[in-house]
C-alpha cells in the first residue's frame, strides 16, 4: 500500500494522456498501415491483404514522382529560408537595437496567424497576372520597374515560390529559438575569445555557432515535419490542382475525389516515414544526450 | 492522503471533461440542423451554391420553402467553390461520420454512382409516383438518371456545357466575323485575337481545362462518337481521340493566365480583356445578372454566345438535383424540400436566377428570355451528351483520373501521354 502511494497518483495523472495517445496516435497510425496494405480502392469492398503492393504501385505514377518533386522543392526552399532569414533577424535583434521587444512581437505575428489565412492573402500577392492585368506583388514589381514572375504558377520554380509564405510565417519563430540561443551563450566565452585576439566575426564563426548547434537541429526538426506535411497552405493557395501537387494534396485526392481508401493510406503511411526520417534520430540523439548528463 | 484525493479529483476531471468535449461535439451537431431558437425544425441543404447568379437562385428557392412550410427553417450548409470541388469532399467525410445532410445537391447521372453502390441514398421511386414526376420530366432525362430502375435525386435544372462565350467588341477589333462554327475556324479567330495583344481563350482553375477538353472532344468527334466513349470497352486510343486531343492541345496554347476559378475568367470575356471562354451556362446568370450577384451586363453587346465550335446541334447537359440521405435527421423536412425543388414554381423562381433551364416540361416559358429562350429552344431539339466535369458521363473517380490526366497534361504538354492516360483511366473506371 505504501510503496503504491508513491507511484499510482502519478500513474492516474498521466493515464487519461496515454489512453488517448495510444487509441488517437498509434491506433490510428497501425489502422491506416492495416489499410494501406489492402486492395480496399473502393468504400465498400471488404479488402485483401496484399503486403506492400501499394507501396510499390504508386511509383508507377506520373502524379507521384510530381507531388514527391514538388514536397522537396518546397522543403529545401522552406527550411534554408526560414533558417536563414530567422537567424539572420536574431543576429540583428541580439545587437540590442532599441525597441527589441516590439520589434521580435512584428516578428513572432505571423506565427499566429493559421496557414490558410496566410495562403488566401499570398494567393492574392502572389497572382501570375502581369503589367496591365498585374495585382498584389507583381503590381508592385511593374511599379518599381522590377521583372515580374508567375509564382506559384510557373511550371518549373512554383513550389519555391510557394514556399515564400511559409517562410514569411515561420522565420519570427525561428528567430525567437536562435535569440534564445544567443542569450544562452554565457558572456565569459565571447569575451575570453575576445581577449585572445578574436575579431567580432570570430566570435560567432568559433564560439557562438557551434554553442547554437543543439537550437538549429531543433528548428530544422520544426520545419522539416511541417513541410513535409504541408497541405493548408498549398489547398488555400491554389487548390487541388496539379501544378501545385504535394503528397497530402494527393492524398486527399486519393480518398474524396478517387475514393480509393488504400491508394489515400499508403500516402499516409508515406508521409509519416518521411517525418519520421527527420524526427527518429532527432529522438534517438536528445535521449542520448539526457543520459550523458 | 490528501495527495491521493488530489490526484484521483484531476484525473475524474480530466476524464469527464474529455466525455464531455465528446458528447459536446456531438450535441452540437445534432442540434444545429434540427432546431432553433424559435422552435422551428431546421432542414439541413447542402449544396456548392454560393457564388453569384447561383446563390440568388437559392435564396429564390429557399423563400418559397419557407412559404409553403411555416413548421420549417432553411439551414442553409452551401460550400463554395466551382463545380462543387471542395463541397463533395466534406460531404464524404459527412456520410462517412454517419451524419448526413437532410438532403444534399449532386450532378444527377454517373456521378450520384458512388454514393449509390454505397448505399447513402434513399429511393425516391416512391415520391415520383406521388407527385406524378414521371409525366413532367423528359422521358430520356428520367430514363438517364434511373438505376436498375429506381431513381434517387430530383433534378432542378438542366445545364449545357458547350457553350462559347465571346466579347463581340473584341471579335470586332480583331477582324474575326462571328461566332466560329468549326474547331479551324476557331483555331482561326484564337490567332487573330493573339494578334491583337488580347487574351484568346481565359481559362481558370484546372478544372475548367477539363470542362475544354469535354467540349473539344465532342466538337472534334461528334455527339455519337463522344457518348460512345463512356460505354464499357470504348476505345480511347481510336486516332479520332488523337486528333481531338492534339485540338485540345492546339486551343490550350492560347490559353490566358489560369485565373482562381471561373468566375474571374468569364469576367475577363465580360471586360473585354479575352476574346472567348469555354464555359457552362451558368455564367450567363453572372454575366447578366445585377451588380450585387452578377456583372450587370448588356447580352449580344457585352457578352454573346454560341455552341462551342463543332457541337452545333448537340445539347451536352448536366442537371443539379436533390437527394435523401439514408439516415437524415430531419426527413419530413428534406422531403418537403425535394418537393419544392420538383415543383413547377420552385423550378421556375430558381432557375432564371441561376441561369439554367427547368427540368419539368411544364415550365413557363415567357420567364426564360434571352439566352434562357435559346437554351429551352435546343434542349427539346438537339441531340444530348453527357458532361464529363460535372458528373454525368462519368463517375468520381473516372472523373479524378480525366482531372489528374488534364493537369499533368497542363505542365508537360504532352499528347501522347494525356491519351494512354485517358486510356488507362477509361480501362480502370468504365462499367
Amino acid at each position: 500500500m505504501r510503496r503504491a502511494r508513491t507511484w499510482l497518483p502519478g500513474l492516474l495523472l498521466v493515464t487519461p494522456s496515454i489512453i488517448l495517445i495510444a487509441v488517437f496516435v498509434y491506433g490510428m497510425l497501425g489502422w491506416n498501415f492495416r489499410l494501406a496494405m489492402t486492395d480496399k480502392h473502393d468504400e465498400v469492398s471488404e479488402g485483401e491483404f496484399v503486403g506492400l503492393q501499394n507501396f510499390i504501385d504508386i511509383w508507377d505514377q506520373p502524379r507521384w514522382h510530381l507531388s514527391v518533386q514538388h514536397a522537396i522543392v518546397f522543403t529545401v526552399v522552406f527550411v534554408l529560408g526560414a533558417l536563414v532569414l530567422g537567424w539572420l533577424l536574431a543576429f540583428l535583434m541580439e545587437k540590442g537595437i532599441r525597441g527589441e521587444g516590439t520589434f521580435r512581437a512584428i516578428y513572432l505575428f505571423p506565427m499566429a496567424i493559421s496557414f490558410v489565412a496566410t495562403g488566401i492573402v499570398w494567393r492574392w500577392l502572389m497572382n501570375s497576372g502581369t503589367d496591365e492585368r498585374a495585382v498584389g506583388l507583381n503590381r508592385l514589381f511593374d511599379t518599381l520597374g522590377l521583372p515580374q514572375w508567375q509564382w506559384f504558377r510557373d511550371p518549373d520554380w512554383g513550389m519555391a515560390a510557394m514556399a515564400l509564405p511559409a517562410v514569411w510565417q515561420m522565420s519570427g519563430y525561428v528567430m525567437a529559438l536562435f535569440l534564445a540561443g544567443f542569450r544562452g551563450v554565457p558572456e565569459e566565452l565571447r569575451e575570453a575569445a575576445r581577449v585572445d585576439g578574436c575579431n567580432e566575426w570570430g566570435v560567432y564563426r568559433h564560439v557562438v555557432l557551434p554553442l547554437l548547434r543543439p537550437v538549429t537541429l531543433s528548428a530544422l526538426i520544426i520545419l522539416g515535419h511541417i513541410s513535409l506535411k504541408v497541405f493548408d497552405l498549398i489547398v488555400a493557395v491554389s487548390g487541388k490542382q496539379i501544378i501545385t501537387d504535394v503528397p497530402a494534396v494527393f492524398m486527399w485526392v486519393a480518398v474524396f475525389d478517387s475514393h480509393d481508401p488504400a491508394k489515400g493510406a499508403t500516402i499516409a503511411s508515406y508521409i509519416v516515414l518521411s517525418v519520421a526520417i527527420f524526427v527518429i534520430p532527432y529522438l534517438i540523439w536528445s535521449v542520448r544526450k539526457e543520459r550523458r548528463q | 492522503m490528501r495527495r491521493w484525493l488530489v490526484a484521483a479529483s484531476i484525473t475524474m476531471v480530466s476524464v469527464l471533461g474529455l466525455a464531455a468535449c465528446g458528447g459536446g461535439g456531438g450535441e452540437q451537431t445534432a442540434q444545429s440542423p434540427s432546431a432553433d431558437s424559435g422552435g422551428k425544425q431546421q432542414v439541413e441543404v447542402f449544396s456548392w451554391w454560393t457564388g453569384p447568379g447561383e446563390a440568388d437562385g437559392l435564396a429564390a428557392m429557399r423563400k418559397i420553402f419557407e412559404e409553403k412550410n411555416p413548421t420549417y427553417t432553411f439551414f442553409d450548409a452551401a460550400v463554395a467553390g466551382g463545380s462543387g470541388d471542395k463541397a463533395k469532399a466534406l460531404l464524404q467525410s459527412k456520410l462517412q461520420a454517419g451524419t448526413p445532410p437532410d438532403t444534399f445537391q449532386g450532378h444527377a447521372g454517373a456521378e450520384l454512382q458512388g454514393y449509390i453502390k454505397a448505399g447513402n441514398l434513399e429511393d425516391l421511386t416512391a415520391l415520383y409516383d406521388e407527385l406524378k414526376l414521371k409525366e413532367v420530366f423528359p422521358e430520356q432525362l428520367v430514363e438517364q438518371i434511373s438505376v436498375e430502375g429506381k431513381i434517387y435525386s430530383v433534378p432542378v435544372n438542366i445545364h449545357r456545357s458547350n457553350v462559347l462565350w465571346f466579347n463581340p467588341g473584341v471579335l470586332k477589333e480583331a477582324g474575326v466575323a462571328g461566332a466560329p462554327k468549326t474547331i479551324d475556324e476557331f483555331v482561326a479567330a484564337l490567332e487573330k485575337v493573339k494578334a491583337k495583344g488580347k487574351i484568346p481563350l481565359s481559362i481558370g482553375a484546372e478544372w475548367t481545362a477539363t470542362h475544354v477538353l469535354e467540349n473539344v472532344l465532342l466538337g472534334s468527334m461528334g455527339a455519337d462518337a463522344y457518348n460512345a466513349l463512356f460505354k464499357p470497352g470504348a476505345d480511347w486510343n481510336s486516332p479520332q481521340v488523337t486528333t481531338a486531343l492534339q485540338n485540345f492541345a492546339k486551343i490550350m496554347e492560347y490559353a490566358g493566365d489560369p485565373q482562381d476559378d471561373w468566375q474571374p475568367a468569364a469576367k475577363q470575356v465580360a471586360d473585354g480583356e479575352a476574346a472567348f471562354n469555354i464555359m457552362g451556362d451558368w455564367a450567363y446568370g453572372y454575366f447578366h445578372n445585377p451588380p450585387e450577384g452578377g456583372l450587370g451586363k448588356k447580352s449580344k453587346t457585352d457578352f454573346d454566345w454560341a455552341p462551342v465550335p463543332g457541337t452545333e446541334g448537340t445539347y451536352m447537359w448536366l442537371s443539379d438535383s436533390f437527394t435523401l440521405p439514408k439516415g437524415a435527421k430531419n426527413r419530413e423536412g428534406a422531403e418537403a424540400w425535394l418537393k419544392v425543388a420538383a415543383s413547377k414554381e420552385g423550378q421556375d423562381a430558381f432557375n432564371p436566377l441561376k441561369g439554367s433551364i427547368p427540368a419539368r416540361k411544364d415550365a413557363d416559358e415567357s420567364l426564360y428570355t434571352d439566352y434562357l429562350a435559346d437554351a429551352l429552344k435546343d434542349w427539346s431539339s438537339n441531340k444530348l451528351a453527357g458532361s464529363i466535369q460535372h458528373g454525368v458521363a462519368v463517375n468520381q473517380p473516372w472523373l479524378a483520373a480525366i482531372n489528374e490526366q488534364v493537369g499533368l497534361f497542363l505542365g508537360t504538354k504532352d499528347v501522347k501521354a494525356l491519351q494512354q492516360g485517358l486510356a488507362d483511366a477509361a480501362t480502370a473506371n468504365a462499367q
